[in-house]
């Protein structure tokens, strides 16, 4: 078999093969198509509560008295962190994997679509909650402040739709697999399937905490909670999250950068290494956000700091691979000058722009999070608006512009239509005041926490201090960040209704690069999650199990609920 | 698996940075004695108000320029509230919530830590620099998280 190619269809024979699609069930592009569309919604409302703060917080602006400035943080973070990017990675990877393993198993498509529902219920439910005042906890929902219970459930039935869809890849790949035997998975499907593994890592502590011990306390049938142990399990969730983000961009990076500029995937193996060391180091990375929280000793936090450094290594590999396959792809037209290479990127074709300057932005974004990783050099920037400037770049600009790259070929390839040069343009124009705004908001963002402005506050003077009043000009400058976000979007959603809707039908290839070199293939061992998944659960346990022993054993007894508002 | 030379150099010269970057965090932490508050100690956060740390609470010389305060953070204040101490002391501060978890920021100052409910932190500082530095929550803890401040000013 040609490795990446379209493979020999998982269902050949079925009754589905009249309503194929270039080899592939139209059911599965409707299951895509769905995920999306609710991804799109989450971007526009998160969107608008987004450019509302920008302008409360500033000043510009003050709130009628029936919605306060938490809840639209709370809508922000929840609408954007969790169910933009839930959403829009189900949608693609689902739709990659399809494309690379010729179709997704009758199974998939039922767990996908269960999964589906119960994810957009959860949503609704959260969001009623959230918009209506009941729920102004933050997308971290820290107890023992506590919403309203029903908000938890909300969470709760998102959680466990996205678990399904994991459940839903992980019998395709072992369908694929059994039928395959003595065959290395296609690279994307080993990509997505590491991003639903490292789902099922975070759901579990996310599960524990929401189901085991918030819900039972909101709805009073327990007194008390622990915030320590709540807080210890939501970063064990809430950091994966971030690496989930991580490893759904970088697998266009990897498999469909290559085949956009025209060149090959640098090396099948060194990719699967890093995804694997990101799934098997990543979850202890979560306990850098607690870095100045009691309880913990020095001596673990320090262990800690070192587990969290170690997922800086499959970034660097990843560095070195992206520029080495742009420059083979150069050297592979013939280009033999120092960089000549770099000048012949595809620079006007806007799926290759928004990658690569996503790329871009992960050079300060990961320099960000090393500073922020750094022990005691974490008091400096610590919960300052530093932290909110460093998620805007990772999340806002490394993760989101490869959405956005991704669904400029994503949309026309389920839509069976095609990218024109019209909407092109207005795709490159898009990434650039994508870029500009994140620029000014993030830049004024990291400046202001290092003079100390704290992140996830609503406007104040703190009575007219003097110290206060310096961070006013940073403010002004985040809100005008804001509004040219704002504009990136509606760009973004018009260009997005045009490709599902409008734009001329005709056949958009889904870009999955080949490989440069047959040598560089990985051994099939990489194929057995469950080394992985082990080693991931030992390193989960070097970190976690005596901190949550001190908790649990520490004598502490609990907060009642104090309800927000 | 085959690894390009340039990509060994390239990780080699990467991981030796990084642990650089560890072994200089290490000094500091364990030798400079620079690390992160802390603290470990629980406490029951519905007795905050009325155990005997913060009970009398209050500015408390305990060597030359050397001080003690313990301060309960709580929903949307810190108590007590304003300081006033001469340049160059030395402050320990000792902080609980009864209610939410806050934050405890002085700034213009590396104090930052976090007081979760159930914990106690304690965090030093020695004022050097006259003036007058803002004490801040910077952890949300309710709709009245931004009037959540006080001051601490330095003679």
């Amino acid at each position: 078999m040609t490795h990446l190619t379209d493979a020999s269809a998982l269902h050949k024979g079925k009754a589905v093969d009249a309503d194929l699609v270039a080899g592939i069930p139209r059911r599965d592009f409707r299951l895509s198509m769905a995920n999306l569309f609710i991804a799109f919604a989450a971007l526009l409302l998160g969107g608008i509560a987004g450019l509302l703060q920008g302008f409360v917080r500033s000043g510009f602006l003050e709130l009628p008295s029936w919605i306060s400035y938490y809840a639209l943080l709370t809508a922000h973070g929840v609408l954007l962190v969790l169910v933009l990017s839930s959403f829009f990675s189900i949608g693609y990877l689902y739709a990659g994997t399809s494309r690379v393993l010729g179709g997704l198993a009758p199974k998939t498509i039922a767990f996908g679509w269960t999964g589906f529902g119960l994810m957009a219920l959860g949503t609704a439910i959260a969001a009623f909650f959230i918009l209506s005042g009941k729920a102004n906890v933050l997308y971290t929902f820290y107890t023992p402040m506590q919403a309203n219970p029903w908000f938890y459930v909300g969470l709760a039935l998102l959680v466990v739709g996205i678990l399904l869809n994991c459940v839903g890849m992980f019998i395709t790949y072992q369908s694929w697999r059994k039928q395959n035997p003595g065959q290395l998975t296609p690279l994307f499907a080993f990509f997505a399937n590491a991003v639903f593994v490292l789902w099922v890592l975070a759901s579990l502590f996310i599960a524990v905490f929401v189901v085991g011990m918030v819900i039972p306390w909101a709805f009073g049938w327990v007194p008390t909670i622990d915030p320590m142990i709540g807080r210890t399990l939501f970063w064990a969730f809430g950091h994966t999250l971030v690496n989930i983000w991580m490893l759904t961009s970088i697998s266009a990076w990897y498999v469909s950068m290559p085949k956009i500029i025209g060149g090959k995937i640098f090396s099948d193996s060194l990719a699967r290494v890093a995804v694997v060391i990101l799934v098997v180091a990543n979850v202890p990375g979560g306990f850098h956000h607690q870095i100045l929280d009691p309880g913990l000793s020095v001596e673990l936090k320090f262990l800690h700091v070192i587990q969290t450094f170690m997922i800086i290594f499959p970034s660097l590999m990843t560095a070195f691979a992206m520029l080495a396959t742009m420059e083979r792809a150069g050297r592979s037209k013939g280009i033999t000058s120092l960089l000549g290479w770099w000048k012949v990127l595809p620079w006007r074709d806007a799926r290759f722009f928004a990658l690569i300057v996503a790329m871009f932005a992960f050079i300060p974004a990961g320099l960000g999070g090393i500073i922020n990783a750094s022990n005691q050099v974490n008091q400096v920037v610590h919960n300052s608006i530093w932290v909110t400037g460093h998620l805007h770049l990772t999340v806002g600009t490394t993760v989101m512009l490869t959405f956005f790259g991704v669904s400029y070929w994503l949309i026309p390839f389920l839509t069976g239509r095609t990218m024109t040069k019209t909407l092109n343009k207005l795709a490159i124009a898009q990434t650039i005041i994508w870029a500009s705004g994140m620029l000014l908001m993030s830049g004024a963002m990291h400046a202001n926490g290092l003079l100390g402005s704290p992140r996830r506050t609503a406007n104040t003077t703190y009575n007219n201090h003097s110290e206060a009043s310096g961070w006013a000009i940073y403010e002004t400058i985040m809100a005008m960040g804001g509004v040219i976000l704002f504009i990136g979007i509606l760009l973004l959603i018009y260009i997005w209704v045009q490709l599902a809707f409008f734009a001329p039908k005709g056949k958009t290839e889904f870009p999955i690069g080949e490989d440069y070199n047959e040598k560089d293939r990985s051994p099939l061992f990489m194929d057995r999650w469950s080394i992985w998944v082990t080693l991931a659960f030992l390193s989960i346990a070097i970190a976690y199990v005596i901190p949550l022993w001190n908790f649990s054993t520490g004598h502490n007894p609990g907060s009642p609920p104090f309800l927000m508002p | 698996m085959h690894i390009h030379r340039y990509e060994k150099v390239w990780l080699i010269i990467g991981s030796l940075i990084l642990l650089i970057f560890l072994i200089i965090l290490a000094i500091q932490t364990f030798f400079l004695e620079m690390g992160p508050p802390s603290h470990a100690e629980t406490i029951d956060p519905q007795t905050v108000r009325d155990s005997e740390i913060f009970a009398d609470a209050g500015l408390k010389e305990i060597g030359e320029n050397e001080y003690e305060i313990a301060i309960i953070s709580e929903m949307f204040a810190f108590q007590p509230g304003d300081l006033e101490i001469p340049a160059g002391a030395t402050v320990h501060f000792t902080l609980a919530s009864p209610d939410v978890t806050h934050g405890f920021k002085i700034t213009d100052t590396n104090v930052n830590v976090m007081v979760v409910p159930g914990h106690i932190s304690k965090v030093s500082h020695t004022f050097d620099e006259p003036g007058e530095y803002l004490i801040l929550c910077n952890e949300y803890c309710g709709l009245g998280h931004e009037y959540m401040a006080s001051t601490i000013t330095v003679n």
